[in-house]
This record gives structure tokens, sequence and C-alpha cells, in this order.
């Protein structure tokens, strides 16, 4: 095709676009416009109903939590399947339980500054402190689960800058994570079985709500919660831990 | 709000270009993290903090990581072939 027909062809196909896009805007809802009653309804209630006072949560973990249940097993399933990729065959596994018995045969060869290095060091208790006060408090404030998880999983790739792939390794254990990460998503789904054996739908919050403002309060939300922060931090850290390990083995087999 | 709000939006558009110019893989994966930044303090000025919260954490950190991990072992895959397919 030539030049020329490629640029008809093109401008053919950017004119429909451009005509398809305008109509299609022209009719949006002004900016900032809700129209629909849930959104309303549910501000109005949620703190009455559940106790909890961030409504988001009240939503994500109760009103709609068999979404969230789903959503669970999506990163569940996502993080299973980067493990099962990357998992290490015969040989390597061979070859790394030799280098277990050598453990000084190998160090990440960046260098770092000081400055990295004392930050990020520091930041370590910190951010693990915080991860737990954003993922236990998800009924009160803005954060939750998933928001504290990831902030937890932080904290072993901070240490990863700071030192290495060893002081990574060291800290974490692999089998340990991998149950970790099944027990979160588990958990989730026997919160909701713990509702059938009660008598109640699937998924209903039936704990007491406990004083509305408390940490223990709100029910399953709060609990619910936490099985997400367990499943996600664990998550991340696996996926960070398997492609790491995966890079580093790479390189030792080049220096070889 | 809708002065911030509109001005955010076009440093969101103007960074979104800047990381489909970026040739080097390494200053793209920052500037998506730069990106990811912008679109958090967009949920927050529109009175969204949880999804602010979650944006930061995954659109700023997890997700530069994911990419530069994923890229750093695709290169060193292509490395190995290149070498395999030099030797005979």
């Amino acid at each position: 095709m030539s030049e020329r027909r490629r640029l008809l062809l093109f401008l053919f196909g950017a004119v429909g676009l451009a005509a398809i896009y305008c109509t299609g805007i022209r009719n949006l809802p002004p900016f900032g416009d809700y129209r629909g009653p849930y959104g309303d309804v549910i501000a109005q209630l949620a703190v009455y109903q559940r106790h909890a006072t961030d409504t988001v949560n009240a939503i994500t973990y109760d009103y709609r939590g068999f979404d969230t249940l789903g959503e669970e097993f999506i990163l569940f399933s996502a993080v299973t399947g980067v493990a099962l990729l990357l998992r290490p065959d015969k040989e390597e596994r061979k070859r790394r339980n030799q280098q277990q018995s050598n453990p000084a045969s190998f160090q990440d060869r960046a260098a770092l500054s000081e400055t990295v290095q004392v930050l990020t060091t520091a930041l370590f208790g910190f951010s693990i402190l915080f991860g737990f006060y954003i993922g236990t408090h998800g009924q009160l404030t803005p954060g939750g689960g998933f928001q504290g998880g990831v902030i937890i999983a932080g904290a072993p790739m901070l240490l990863y800058v700071a030192e290495n792939f060893e002081a990574f390794r060291r800290i974490l254990s692999h089998p340990l994570i991998e149950l970790f990460e099944a027990l979160g998503a588990a958990a989730y789904a026997l919160v909701g079985f713990v509702a059938l054996a009660v008598g109640a739908p699937f998924l209903t919050n039936v704990l007491p709500l406990g004083k509305t403002g408390d940490v223990f309060s709100s029910g399953t939300i709060a609990l619910i919660s936490a099985c997400v922060g367990v499943e996600v931090a664990a998550g991340f850290m696996l996926v960070t831990f398997e492609y790491l390990r995966e890079i580093l083995a790479r390189e030792k087999n080049e220096e070889d | 709000m809708m002065i911030l709000g509109s001005g955010l939006l076009a440093l969101i558009a103007v960074s979104a270009f800047v990381i489909v110019r970026t040739d080097d893989v390494t200053n793209q994966i920052i500037a998506l993290s730069f990106y990811g930044l912008l679109f958090a303090l967009l949920f927050f000025i529109f009175q969204a903090p949880d999804v602010s919260l979650s944006q930061i954490t995954v659109g700023a950190i997890a997700l530069p990581l994911m990419v530069m991990l994923a890229i750093t072992r695709m290169k060193h895959r292509a490395e190995l072939n290149s070498r395999q397919e030099k030797k005979p």
C-alpha cells in the first residue's frame, strides 16, 4: 500500500472515531453530577447500620463484600500464576542447594550511596507500623486491609534497596509467605461461611457491631479487612521474592 | 477546586505524553511512577482518600516495581539468547 493510500485510510478512520467520540460525550452528565440514589442512601445509613465511620470500607467489605471476595481471588490467582511461572526447575534447585552450602559465594553488585542506605533502613520499622495502623483502622478512617497490606509488603523491598537480596531473603521465609497468602484468602471466605453457620446469608455481618468509633467495632468489616491485609501483604512479598530470586539466579549463572 | 482539578488533569496528560516519548525504559518507569502519583493527588482533591491511598501504593510503587522486575528479567533472557546465537 502506498503512503498516500495509507494516509487516506488513517484520515477515514480518524474522522469516524472523532464523530463517534463527539456524539458519545455530548450527552454525558455535567462534571460532578450524581444521579443514582444508592450513594446517598448508603452515606445516610452506613454509620447507623454498620457502626463504621468510613463508609467506603463499609461498602467494600460488607454491602458488596461478595464482589470484594471475587477481587481478592483475582489477586490470589495472579500471584499464584506468577509463582507457578517462575518456579525453579530441577537443575536450578540442585544448583541452589549447592549455593546454600557456600553462602558467601554470591553478593549483589550494586553500589549504593550511604544516604539511601541510612534512610531506607530507618524507614523500615516506620513503614511496618504505618501499614498496621492503616490496615487495622480501615473501619474508622480512610485506608483498610488492601492499602495497609501493600505498605507492609513495601518494608522488605526497602530492605532490599538498603542492603541486598540476602537481607531480603533472611527476613522472609518463602514457605511462610506462601502459607499466609493462602490463609488470608481462605479466611475471607471462611468469615462468609460463619454467617451461613448461624443461618444468615453468605457474608452477612453477624458479629457484634460494638461502639461506633472504636477500633474493635463494625463486626466483620474489621475482620475481613485484616484478612485482606494478610493476603495482600503476603502476595506482594511473594511476587517480589520470586522475581528477584529468578533475576539474581540468572546473574549468578552468567558469572559461572 | 475546579481549577486545581483541571490543572492536574492537564499535568497528567503531559506526563502521559512524556512517558510515551521517553526512550530509555528505566526513565520511563520513573516517569510512570510520577504519573501514578499525580493520579493519587487527583483522587485526593476529588474527595476519595481511600482510592488515593490505594493509588499511591499500587500506581506509584507496586506497578512500576513489577514492570521494572519483569523488564529486567526479559533483558536477561534476551542477552542469554543472543549469546547462545553467537556461540556456534
